[in-house]
């Protein structure tokens, strides 16, 4: 999924971010293809609403003249237009106000999927484990990915931030945060 | 008159122990998160809103008086002494406060930004007082056609007046109104959208769309290019401002706040817009023009006062009307909704106390800003050095537990995840993100208003032009709209002409 491709087709849009990388080697490309998977997922997301739309009854009241049914026919009809028309603009060299504030970097998929994956074991785990523990892992996990290499001192701020927020916010303003396996210690 | 009694009922209310402490809290936690280098504004706000849930709705708004003035203090020193804008409205504020702090003036700098934030904050958030009423009085008698065309405005507004690229800005903008379709329609009680998934009945929450798409799309876009290395952070030195540093800066701020205040208050101003006239307007009527672009103290204390005075201007339609108009006021609307109170004209008259109090303690805030920052400020530069791993998985540490908090379920944090993976495709191809809030927020609301208008007329869909207030407003659309097709008719004229006269 993450190879480079140099002519990426627009159904598969769901992928959409996984197509940014580009050629590190050439100098500025003139047009930014990879732009095509943005019009793509806006295709789908028109297909998705679309097919969702159809799907509703429309039935309308003496309430409700309308019904539920117009207002996403129409997006979906505008989303096949402004992705009919950004293809346009992509094939004419068009290209937004992209963040230069480091410079043009070269994608750095690993980081990417490493923090994400972090990010998924927090929510499978929360419930079980308790947001103390979950949270300090997915804390010590993306420091570690993101480069810390001060293992334990990067834990044991882990475990204070865990603890600090489960007793400052879920126990002193009470924002609902799960105790899980620590139920009864904390 | 009424007014400013019903302001002092507002301080009453704020000037207790208690609420002045949540005040303090407010201002020094949005002040930290402000000052975090690529967090704007509207981020501390979304990040900080958990930890309001457990509040009373008075204490959660003073405290988010707090956090918004905070953050923009907060925002304006990472833009000075980083060079990194946390949103757009401080680009401006880098142009020369950058060039001062490596001048060695960052502590001049970082005062008149900090001072011209407080003038500016209090003189916008004065004419708020006496505004909004007004904004109130007018609004009452607008009619579900007329809502429903002022949120159309708003919303192709956003999408096509900011922004380099009217077709991004749209794309943004349907994206975020399609989210806002998920979920059951409140008039028939059918799902939408939601494909047989139960967590998505009740809709998308605006918090966790906005934590995901700003904090995590944030982090993602850093994780994704970390190897780029950090921007090197210049020494403050002393913060004071001598006697000619004000000379040059008090012109500047009031000019500055008497252009941020309107344009933050109608539709779409923004505040982009104020800061950069500001600017030019302050390069054209400075004695020392050759210092711009090379550290001139007017190009920072007008931008940050208009950028100010703006901030306070938007508070005007998102109090009066229930329109945001920015994505700070877009997510404290989310924040209003969440205590079940809908922001509008009726506001004024069914929860008076707590809109009092929350304008009473955009001041308080803003005072206490000024004695805090001005001596706290190389305390905040310290956060400037917390390295790069800590802070981003910190980041996602806050987002996560915030918005884990909305619901309390697991699945929120694969919405979270998604939303930041589609923050982080916008920032790669350079669309813009307000649209997407703004579209989200006023989707849905705009839906009902054209529903409401149609039920009236039974259907007909002459029912959706009402007053004179609607055909106004769908002259100024097809202005927006036409603008570029006239401009581009008159370029091929003069194009035709010049090629005639060759």
């Amino acid at each position: 999924m993450t190879a480079p491709d140099e002519t990426p087709p627009p159904e598969t849009a769901a992928a959409a971010a996984t197509a940014v990388q580009e050629p590190a080697t050439e100098p500025a490309p003139k047009r930014d293809l990879a732009q095509l998977w943005v019009c793509g997922f806006l295709t789908l997301l028109g297909v998705l609403v679309i097919v969702d739309a159809s799907r509703l009854g429309g039935f309308t009241a003496s309430n409700d003249p309308i019904g539920p049914k117009p207002v996403p026919i129409i997006l979906g009809i505008l989303l096949f237009a402004v992705a009919a028309c950004y293809t346009l603009d992509t094939l004419r060299g068009g290209r937004g106000e992209a963040d230069h504030r480091d410079g043009d970097a070269a994608f750095d998929w690993r980081t990417l999927g490493l923090l994400c994956a972090v990010f998924i074991a927090n929510a499978l785990l929360i419930d079980w484990l308790g947001w103390v523990v979950s949270g300090a892992l997915l804390f010590w996990g993306a420091a570690i990915v993101l480069g810390s290499r001060r293992y334990l001192t990067t834990l044991a701020a882990a475990v204070a931030l865990g603890l600090a927020t489960f007793y400052g916010f879920a126990i002193g303003l009470g924002v609902g945060l799960p105790a899980g396996v620590l139920q009864g210690i904390l | 008159m009424d007014n400013l009694n019903a302001l002092m009922d507002g301080f009453a209310a704020i000037l207790t122990p208690g609420n002045l402490l949540i005040a303090l809290i407010g201002v020094t936690i949005g002040t930290a998160v402000g000052v975090l280098p690529g967090l704007g504004t509207a981020m501390a706000v979304a990040l900080l809103l958990p930890i309001t849930y457990g509040m009373e709705p008075t204490q959660a708004f003073i405290m988010f008086g707090g956090i918004f003035y905070g953050g923009m203090y907060g925002g304006s020193t990472t833009s000075i002494l980083l060079n990194t804008p946390g949103q757009s409205s401080s680009v401006v504020t880098v142009l020369e406060g950058f060039k001062m702090a490596k001048n060695g003036r960052g502590g001049q700098a970082l005062a008149t930004a900090a001072i011209g934030s407080f003038v500016a904050g209090t003189i916008a958030t004065l004419a708020l007082v006496f505004v909004t009423p007004i904004t109130v009085q007018f609004a009452i008698t607008l009619g579900a056609p007329d809502y429903f065309a002022i949120m159309a405005l708003a919303l192709i507004a956003t999408a096509s007046v900011l922004g380099a690229s009217r077709v991004r800005g749209f794309a943004s903008l349907l994206v975020g109104l399609v989210i806002g379709t998920i979920g059951i329609d409140a008039v028939t009680g059918q799902q939408r959208l939601t494909y047989g998934v139960a967590e998505l009945a009740s809709g998308v929450d605006v918090i966790i769309v906005a934590v995901g798409v700003f904090a995590v799309g944030e982090a993602l876009w850093t994780a994704a290019r970390i190897k780029s290395g950090a921007g090197e952070i210049i020494p403050v030195g002393k913060v004071w401002m001598g006697r000619q540093d004000w000379q040059r800066s008090w012109g500047p701020w009031l000019r500055g706040s008497a252009l941020g205040f309107p344009f933050g208050a109608v539709p779409a101003g923004g505040a982009e817009l104020p800061t950069f006239l500001s600017y030019i307007t302050e390069r054209r009527l400075s004695k020392h023009q050759h210092e711009f672009g090379h550290g001139a103290i007017e190009g920072v204390a007008g931008p940050e006062a208009a950028n100010n005075a703006s901030a306070a201007g938007t508070m005007v339609p998102m109090l009066a009307l229930g329109l945001p108009v920015n994505a700070t006021a877009a997510v404290m609307l989310a924040a209003f909704q969440s205590y079940g109170i809908q922001p509008g004209p009726l506001l004024f008259e069914k929860q008076s106390a707590l809109v009092w109090t929350l304008i009473a303690s955009l001041f308080v805030g803003n005072v206490m800003l000024l004695v805090l920052n001005l001596p706290l400020i190389p305390v905040w530069v310290k956060l400037l050095r917390i390295p790069k791993p800590y802070l981003y998985a910190g980041i996602l540490f806050f987002a996560s537990m915030g918005a884990y908090a909305v619901n309390a379920q697991p699945f929120d944090l694969f919405l979270l995840l998604t939303l930041g993976l589609v923050g982080l495709a916008m920032r790669r191809f350079g669309l813009p993100v307000l649209p997407l809030i703004v579209g989200l927020i006023l989707g849905p609301m705009a839906e009902r208003q054209a529903r409401m208008s149609l039920q009236l007329s039974g259907g007909d869909l002459s029912g959706l032009v009402g007053g004179p207030v609607s055909w106004t407003i769908y002259a100024i659309i097809a202005v927006i709209a036409l603008w570029p097709l006239g401009r581009m008719l008159v370029r091929r004229a003069t194009r035709d002409r010049a090629r005639a006269a060759a």
